[in-house]
């Protein structure tokens, strides 16, 4: 479950968000925390992957949230058939009423683990429906990788690549000055998906890192290994293979697998079966996404062939896919055979069928291959089963090693992780490798917790009009640095500013038509510049005779000079970082007086 | 002053090798990079030498962007970028990544192996080049270079067709390709953003065209026909018209296309579905548009069966391959019928036929007499002048010019959105430049305290007393950044010079100072309503920062002196103080 929450420049960007199985019941928890946040106040909501949408439903339609959410097509297509199945899982067996009574605190705490640790029950929520399903999808803005998007002319937002899975993205938020990259479930290994874009996130002020792999000591590449050759060998002794899958993401791959490796295993009249609500959908969607594959099966696609290699397993009939068990599957069933089917929970979903049908067979094996759920957990209700299991958790994000390469890659300025990801898992306190490692060190925040990002806006963007600009005088005051005064009009709409010129003055200075003293005091005062530098006495002496004044006579004092003009009873202090003109009130005198100082100094 | 200058090298005032020139910002982009059916020899190409008369085209060309399949379009891409000589970056979609190259190979099997041209490009060549090619997502930021960046739009003329904006700084232009801005039976409408080019650069083919609703073209459409068409684009859009009529009216007559290409490119159509309209994709999974049941493929000795039939026959201008076999086939027959589906060049026997013409001069001084119905359709994907219009007014354009026309028409169409948009539009031919002036705003960082500081006066706007905001410019290298006149200062390790100015005012007054402070403190409050005066224990007064203080005179009891001390930056306030008190205080009420 994921969901973090970011506030730039007063709008919410909220990145979104998955659920979690409790589906015993079949309830759901959601990730919204509502007295922590008003949904109705999040602007946006950004989809990283199709898994982390599931939760999406329930935010858009019930929460009061009116903002726009973004995700990339892919995304929207399978994350609907996940939902989808979902849904149509659910709705297969309807229950009469609903157990709420356990919900209260004093009953739950004499329940089982893990019911009486869970969290929150009370916003444990139905499974929602198809209507909501397609009212929420929507809603949702498509947006393709590396597109800028504008948020109210303050913050843009773009997604890239994570190669996680079809589509998959991480987040740049940024404003001109500021960038807060958010990394979730993204795969630096070679799948089907498009390369993970890693040279984006450079320059971060931020990165927020989560979605993480789940089992950080397994090689995803040894568990496909192991995967085919239980599944070899199952078969060849008669056998039945069950694979609790998703209907999109790592199936793909799985197959892929095994189109390669059935015909030097002998598998070839092995039947493969794939049965979900949404097979057939999820296998033609892989077929037309091209453009978000890796590179290989892009080319494929020019020659013109399909990208994945199923199209030709379903071609040969090799694969059959059916959307439930029930009609062309019952007659065209044979076995030994293998299985691919949802949900991998085990609690629902056409996988219940199988795991009593073969359970009772140590012939016939079960592969767990998502990492999401624990296999023994799952496995527990159907216990004493006397087919195999095996557990081969295929989890393409990124490891901890995979973490630090990429952090000394990317090298954000700071690090922000859940507080799980800062220490070792709990069930294996001495493996300090199995935590992130950066420096300086990760910011961690809890469930629920405020964390405010370490970093202090500067600066804005401000457009300077070409025709204020032309009136600038630049003035080189170090090498390669040179400083320019502006007076100008501040102009800002929809958080855009800009500078105009000033409007000319309508009244000259010291206007003749005087009325009331009062009159004459200027609106729009023209501010005076801040002034630096010092001023060389002699060289000033000298500038005083040229104009005029004699009998001239200069006084040392301890921080500098005075210079008296006795005629006309003037005194001028002169120090390192300050003049003091002092004279009769005769504004002629002190006007001159005035310019020939501002001559020796800088203007600011 | 900075400019945006644009050059046609083809498509200008023409239809046919669309090739355009824009320099932006100091940037040299080459938009398409077409060939014109209607030549042969050198004119089928552009002029490249036009672009640097020495020096390669690598170094001076930034990029190259390829809107469009169509050979129109992306014809001499190979020609250019192998035989001329080119090793940039050349952008294009997915789609037409895919299906250039096939196109090209078609063109080139024709001109070589058919005509038996010599020093044409070659296969490998055409493979060399598209290597060079960086494929782009639709509304992708493309970076080219740090300052260049360019994006795809959806232009809806054939599939993976695009409009490109190319941006540097603050300045854009847009180019359109050729774009259709109504939906058809398998390809989206064109749409873009109000994104406000400097300059919209756009196609004017049926400039002068308003085109009604398709629906009623389509009805009296079937008998027996030869259709010549371009193998990938218009060609898929017929099939599905074809396929759906046949299904509706229980048709028996065969349907026929000419060429093994076409199972390639309805594949192609497959694969990029997401390119297509919405209701194709949405309805995909369960009925893919492009498998046909009643469209079968053809075969050289069809062409002779009795009875009724269509044929889709490539390519789609009759000036050479199959079609053009299949027309002087059956030219001479009243009963049979040319359906011309779109547009064709001068110089091509579509052309021809379409403007009347009925006595062809073939190769060999033959002459083939044209008795068949001859039948002009416009199905080609182009937008109207509705539709060119209805684009303008999306994208708010500064100016427009017009490519891909003809200058007659073009004529019309400059009027028209002159007129509408007041905007300038121009219309170049081949090898003429237009320089458009720009003013690009300057994009500066303002610091947040200098910023928040301005905008929070400024809550009140108002016209006519707009308020100044004063800061310094710091510019190193090309980084500038506006700040507050002190902070400028600290960041640059400068002290301020304080100067401040002390001025006497002799006032005739026998009291004690205390009470001539007092005269003075009541005197300014009376007149100063507007700023804050203050009488300080010590005996001064204060207007805002200035300071004033009495004194008595050394020799002249009866006079007192008042010392009125301000800065630099008080300066007015502390002036007309000074004239204020010289005119001397009211006489007490005493």
């Amino acid at each position: 479950m994921q969901c973090a929450q970011i506030q730039i420049n007063y709008y919410y960007v909220g990145l979104w968000t998955g659920h979690d199985f409790h589906s015993q019941f079949p309830s759901f928890a959601t990730c919204s925390k509502t007295e922590l946040i008003d949904l109705s106040t999040v602007d946006v909501i950004l989809i990283s992957n199709y898994h982390c949408m599931m939760a999406l439903p329930y935010i858009t339609e019930h929460t009061g949230f009116t903002g726009t959410v973004y995700a990339t097509e892919p995304t929207v297509q399978i994350g609907r058939l996940l939902m989808e199945e979902l849904v149509n899982f659910i709705e297969r067996v309807p229950k009469a009423q609903s157990a709420s009574l356990w919900k209260n605190k004093d009953i739950q705490r004499l329940l089982p683990s893990p019911l009486k640790d869970a969290v929150e029950v009370s916003t444990w929520r139905r499974c929602y429906t198809m209507q909501e399903v397609n009212s929420a999808l929507s809603k949702i803005q498509l947006v393709g990788y590396s597109q800028k998007i504008e948020l109210f002319g303050a913050v843009q937002v773009t997604p890239l690549s994570s190669g996680y899975a079809l589509g998959s993205s991480n987040w740049i938020i940024q404003s001109h000055y500021e960038k807060v990259s958010y990394v979730s479930g993204s795969s630096l290994l070679t799948t089907h998906p498009q390369p993970m874009d890693q040279a984006s996130l450079k320059n971060s002020d931020v990165l927020v890192l989560t979605g993480l792999t789940q089992i950080p000591t397994a090689n995803p590449d040894g568990m496909v290994g192991e995967f085919c050759s239980n599944l070899a060998l199952t078969v060849r002794n008669g056998g039945n293979v069950l694979v609790p899958c998703y209907p999109s993401g790592v199936i793909y791959d799985l197959l892929e697998c095994l189109y390669q490796y059935i015909d030097s295993a002998g598998l070839s009249n092995i039947p493969f079966y794939f049965i979900s609500p949404v097979a057939n959908s999820s296998l033609e969607f892989s077929q037309i996404f091209a453009e978000w594959l890796c590179h290989n099966k892009q080319t494929k696609v020019y020659l013109p062939e399909p990208p994945f290699p199923h199209a030709e397993l379903i071609q040969t009939n090799k694969l059959k896919h059916y959307p439930s068990l029930h009609g062309d599957f019952s007659s065209d069933f044979r076995q030994p055979c293998v299985v691919f089917t949802g949900h991998p929970s085990l609690r629902f979903g056409d996988v219940v069928h199988f795991m009593e049908l073969w359970g009772k067979s140590s012939l016939n094996t079960v592969i767990f291959t998502e990492p999401d759920f624990s296999y023994l957990e799952a496995l527990a209700p159907y216990q004493p089963l006397a087919m195999k299991c095996i557990y081969c958790p295929i989890d393409t994000r990124l490891n901890f090693i995979q973490v630090s390469k990429l952090l000394k890659e990317v090298q954000p300025l700071h690090v922000v992780c859940p507080e799980q990801y800062t220490q070792p898992p709990p069930a294996q306190s001495h493996r300090m490798d199995l935590m992130i490692d950066c420096q300086p060190p990760a910011m961690s925040y809890r469930r629920a917790e405020v964390l405010a990002l370490p970093f202090k806006r500067r600066y804005e963007k401000i457009e300077i009009m070409p025709e204020l600009a032309d009136s600038l005088v630049p003035m080189e005051i170090k090498p390669g640095i040179s400083l320019a005064t502006v007076s100008a009009v501040l102009h800002t709409k929809d958080n855009k500013h800009v500078l105009q010129p000033p409007p000319r003055p309508t009244q000259p200075t010291g206007g003749k038509k005087r009325k009331r003293a009062s009159d004459d005091i200027p609106d729009c005062k023209v501010l005076k510049p801040l002034l630096s530098g010092s001023i060389p006495v002699e060289q000033f002496v000298q500038a005083l005779e040229k104009h005029g004044f004699s009998d001239i006579k200069v006084e040392d004092t301890a921080k500098g000079h005075i210079v008296l003009l006795q005629e006309a009873e003037t005194l001028i202090q002169i120090e390192e970082d300050s003049t003091h003109i002092i004279c009769d009130n005769d504004e002629m005198l002190r006007v001159r007086l005035r310019d020939l100082v501002l001559k020796f100094l800088q203007k600011f | 002053m900075p400019e945006i200058r644009v050059t046609p090298l083809g498509a200008g005032q023409d239809v046919g090798r669309s090739c355009i020139l824009v320099s932006i910002g100091g940037k040299n982009v080459m938009l398409d990079c077409g060939m014109h059916m209607g030549f042969n020899d050198d004119r089928r190409f552009p002029d490249f030498s036009y672009i640097t008369r020495n020096g390669r085209l690598t170094d001076f060309l930034d990029c190259v962007i390829i809107s469009h399949f169509h050979l129109d379009h992306c014809g001499a891409l190979p020609y250019f970028s192998e035989m001329v000589g080119y090793d940039g970056p050349i952008y294009m979609t997915h789609p037409t990544q895919a299906i250039c190259p096939i196109l090209l190979e078609d063109y080139r099997k024709i001109a070589v192996d058919k005509k038996g041209e010599a020093n044409f490009f070659t296969s490998q060549m055409i493979k060399d080049c598209m290597k060079k090619v960086v494929a782009v997502h639709l509304h992708q930021t493309v970076q080219v270079d740090d300052e260049l960046e360019i994006k795809a739009y959806y232009a809806g003329h054939v599939l993976g067709a695009a409009m490109f904006q190319i941006k540097v700084g603050s300045e854009s232009v847009v180019y359109t390709g050729d774009y259709n801005m109504t939906p058809d039976r398998h390809l989206g409408a064109a749409w873009i953003d109000k994104c406000r080019p400097n300059l919209l650069i756009t196609e004017s083919t049926y400039a002068t065209t308003i085109r009604d609703s398709k629906r009623c073209r389509e009805r009296d459409f079937l008998k027996k026909v030869l259709i010549p068409v371009f193998a990938l684009g218009r060609a898929q859009e017929l099939c599905i018209l074809l396929e759906t009529f046949w299904e509706r009216m229980n048709l028996k007559a065969p349907i026929y296309f000419s060429t093994g290409l076409t199972e390639k490119a309805n594949h192609y159509y497959k694969l990029f579905i997401t390119w297509t309209n919405q209701k194709i994709r949405k309805t995909f999974v369960q009925r893919n548009m492009f498998e046909f049941k009643h469209i079968k493929a053809f075969d050289r000795a069809f062409a002779d069966n009795p009875g009724p039939m269509v044929v889709f026959a490539t390519p789609g201008m009759l000036h050479a391959g199959q079609s053009l076999q299949i027309f002087r086939k059956w030219a001479g027959n009243e009963k049979n019928m040319v359906i011309m589906p779109g547009y064709c060049v001068q110089g091509t026997v579509g052309h021809k036929i379409l403007s009347g013409q009925r006595k062809l001069e073939m190769e060999g001084r033959q002459v083939l007499e044209v008795k068949m119905q001859v039948e002009y359709m416009s199905f080609s994907a182009h937008a109207d002048a509705k539709g060119i219009m209805q684009l303008v007014g999306q994208a708010e354009p500064e100016s427009v010019l017009l490519v891909h026309g003809e200058a007659k028409k073009m004529e019309f169409l400059k009027q028209k959105i002159e007129q509408e948009f007041r905007v300038s539009c121009y219309m170049p031919a081949n090898g003429e430049t237009v320089t458009l002036p720009t003013s690009p705003s300057i994009p500066v960082g303002i610091s947040l305290g200098l910023l928040k500081r301005e905008m929070a006066q400024g809550l009140l706007p108002d016209a006519k007393k707009p308020r100044l905001l004063h800061g310094t410019l710091i510019m190193k290298d090309s980084n500038f950044r506006l700040v507050s006149s002190e902070q400028a200062l600290k960041e640059l390790g400068l002290a301020e010079h304080q100067l401040r100015f002390t001025c006497r005012v002799h006032l005739h007054d026998p009291r004690k100072e205390q009470e001539t402070a007092m005269r003075v403190y009541s005197h300014l409050k009376s007149v100063l309503k507007e700023h804050c005066v203050q009488h300080l224990p010590d005996g001064s007064v204060t207007v805002e920062s200035i300071l004033i203080q009495a004194a008595a005179h050394s020799e002249d009891p009866g006079t007192k002196v008042l010392l009125v001390s301000w800065t630099y930056q008080d300066e007015e306030l502390g002036s007309h103080l000074t004239s204020l008190l010289k005119k001397g205080l009211p006489q007490a009420a005493s």
